[in-house]
């Protein structure tokens, strides 16, 4: 096995140069996919028989909600690895991560009240989705909060891992308690999570809408951890003449 | 490569995303004793805090009788095999000495009633030994953190400024004691701004100069 | 092993009789936040009983937070942390030792004195038993998830704000489950179900807790 790319991925520079290199391509795919998907999902695709035109908030509820949930695994993954094999650059994907997940869960908050008002008559209810969403805000609130506390950028990178860590193993805890609850109190099986068979016409938009948002967060992730690399690179002879060939 | 050899090699210390040393490397034989020279900053207390386990090491190895101590096996045995006192004296203001030497001796393993009080009595502290911490003065509590040498046979000892708070018949004892460990097979590693270049068991080590 | 076990609770017991102070605020935290309720809501019975195991396991959990908060700060302070660190004893097994101490000085309390509780808010006498159970089973976890966090921010300043930040969520399975306890209780439905996935949380949160409170004690002294 080559560890030799698995160390080079630990060096800022290389991964300054890569990403540069990659960014705009993933810039591309993300306007394009975002922008085929959205309008065909919000414009053109069918009504949906039981819900009508509510229902194609969806277009970005859903992708919302996959990209914060995979993004807090992602948090657990590169704080692992920052923790056992102390790769700096795991930590500053931890630290830029949260911020992006928790923009995500919001969203997938705002458009779930947005999707809730016509179908339930309320903004908020507190459904089993819903509020599992609520409380991973909570989570990444958590992971950001203790990252501010603390100064020590190295300290707080092996703290935030260890909280991400603790979240992730609680999260299935957490997904099943609030569904069971959700089940004790609210008898009407009101199953607003419920995935009927869609035809084509209606998840490919889908499969579009959440590929252009995972693009998304690629690409706000790669400028911001190209950010916080030059900052704690600052010292250093490269990012100097970075500095110079764009001033 | 004898026995009970501390080996660090290329060490580096790294502390919020600043390089203190690096390329670090020293041996220290059992019988010697190593002092830590260097300016405020340059990363002594660093170095101590790495040996004793508390701080990662940037980059690097060190090595006591042959294996690591950052790791399995050797982690463990360098752990049953050092004593560290650090800047803080780890005396908890509510117990009475007695109480704090037999907690922080159990960390290690456990001692008699009777030789904690014969080793308060050797740091100054006899009468004293069921006052509440509260009431001692700084100093004293430093004794008391002290009394672990007279108590433990551990082989290594990591001391970062043992001397501050004492007076000056305390620091004379104290030094014929750490002298008294080394001629008897010990290694102690100290920081200190006492001058002990003079002493045949003294080598230093100066952390300002390029390594 | 054991005789250290042994002088490690002494040490923690002799510092906490020594400030008896410290034991009685989470109770009395508890007793207010409870009273609290229907001083807002209305002493209504039905209100009441219907609101209880909620108050009561809600009060609990923010009781336990608050004696938490100050649960390594000491040690941290004054070195005995560092000391804790470099021992050749196993940090996980010594940390286990001053969570359980600490549960017996304030989440067993709370076992004892709910039912007290339960009582001014018109829960029916049956339920109590049910109650105290889940507490009993419930309050380990939070002892032990709570001592995560405080191990994660022992050195902060703003501490019990940011830990119950850090903490409140990944309490919320055992408050679901506990109140459910009590409810079905209530209603005279099956309990076992509920204290038996209790009795998993907490099988599951003595095997790990331990591990992520070693680690984030070791973090908090490498400062």
């Amino acid at each position: 096995m080559n560890w030799t790319f698995f160390y080079k991925l630990g060096s800022p520079k290389w991964f300054y140069d890569i990403s540069g290199r990659w960014l705009p391509w993933f810039a591309v795919a993300t306007v394009l996919l975002l922008a085929v998907g959205v309008v065909w999902g919000l414009a053109f695709a069918p009504e949906d028989y039981q819900q009508g035109n509510s229902f194609r908030i969806i277009y970005i509820h859903v992708p919302a909600a996959f990209v914060a949930q995979s993004c807090y695994v992602m948090l657990a993954v590169a704080g692992t690895i920052g923790l056992v094999w102390r790769m700096k650059l795991a930590d500053v994907a931890l630290q830029c991560a949260a911020p992006i997940g928790a923009w995500m869960t919001f969203i997938a908050l705002v458009t779930g009240a947005i999707w809730g008002k016509p179908t339930w008559g309320t903004y908020w209810v507190w459904d089993a989705r819903l509020t599992s969403m609520l409380i991973l805000l909570f989570l990444y609130f958590g992971i950001i909060a203790l990252g501010q506390a603390i100064s020590n950028r190295d300290t707080a990178a092996k703290a935030t891992a260890v909280l991400a860590i603790v979240g992730v193993i609680n999260i299935p805890i957490i997904k099943y308690s609030v569904d069971w609850w959700n089940t004790l109190h609210q008898p009407a099986t009101f199953k607003v999570t419920a995935k009927p068979a869609m035809p084509m016409e209606m998840w490919l938009p889908l499969l579009l809408t959440v590929l252009g948002f995972y693009a998304l967060f690629t690409v706000s992730l790669l400028m911001r951890m190209r950010l916080e690399v030059l900052r704690r690179e600052q010292r250093t002879r490269w990012v100097r003449e970075e500095m110079e060939k764009h001033a | 490569m004898s026995a009970r050899t501390l080996e660090v090699d290329t060490l580096s210390c790294e502390r919020d995303l600043r390089e203190l040393f690096s390329g670090l490397s020293f041996r220290l034989e059992p019988g010697k004793v190593l002092q830590v020279a260097g300016p405020n900053g340059s990363g002594k207390t660093s170095l101590l805090r790495i040996l004793a386990g508390l701080l990662p090491a940037a980059e690097g190895d060190v090595r006591y009788d042959g294996a690591s101590i950052f790791s399995g096996q050797g982690r463990e045995q360098w752990r049953q095999n050092t004593l560290y006192i650090g800047h803080q004296p780890a005396v908890k203001a509510m117990l009475t000495p007695e109480e704090n030497l037999a907690w922080l001796c159990a960390l290690k393993q456990p001692v008699s009633r009777k030789a904690i009080w014969s080793a308060l009595e050797q740091v100054g502290l006899r009468g004293f030994e069921d006052v509440p911490s509260r009431n001692l003065s700084a100093g004293q509590h430093r004794r008391v953190a002290l009394a672990r040498l007279y108590l433990q046979p551990l082989p290594v000892w990591i001391l970062d400024e043992p001397f501050t708070a004492i007076d000056k018949s305390g620091v004379a004892g104290l030094e014929q004691h750490v002298l008294a460990h080394a001629d008897a097979g010990g290694s102690v590693i100290l920081t200190t701004h006492h001058s002990l270049e003079h002493l045949p068991q003294v080598q230093v080590l100066d952390l300002r100069e390029g390594c | 092993m054991r005789q250290v076990i042994w002088l490690l609770f002494r040490r923690e017991w002799l510092l906490a009789w020594r400030r008896p102070g410290d034991l009685l605020n989470p109770l009395v935290f508890f007793a207010i936040v409870i009273s609290l309720f229907p001083l807002a809501v209305g002493p209504e019975p039905g209100m009441l009983q219907i609101m209880a195991p909620g108050v009561v396991w809600v009060a609990a959990l923010l009781a336990t937070l608050l004696s938490l908060d100050g649960m390594f700060r000491s040690d941290y302070e004054d070195g005995s942390l560092e000391q804790w660190v470099v021992s050749p004893h196993p940090l996980s097994m010594m940390v286990l030792v001053k969570v359980l101490h600490h549960w017996l000085l304030s989440g067993l309390p709370l076992v004892l004195l709910a039912p007290l509780f339960a009582l001014m808010l018109a829960l029916p006498l049956n339920v109590l038993p049910v109650l105290c159970l889940s507490l009993l089973l419930g309050t380990p976890v939070l002892s032990l998830l709570g001592a995560v966090g405080a191990a994660l921010t022992v050195g902060l300043k703003g501490g019990g704000v940011l830990l119950a930040l850090l903490i409140l969520p990944l309490y919320i399975p055992v408050l679901v489950l506990g109140t459910g306890a009590v409810e079905a209780a209530t209603q005279g439905l099956p309990v076992a179900g509920y204290l038996l996935w209790m009795g998993c949380l907490s099988m599951l949160a003595i095997s790990l807790a331990p591990l992520g409170i070693a680690a984030g004690l070791r973090i908090g002294v490498s400062e």
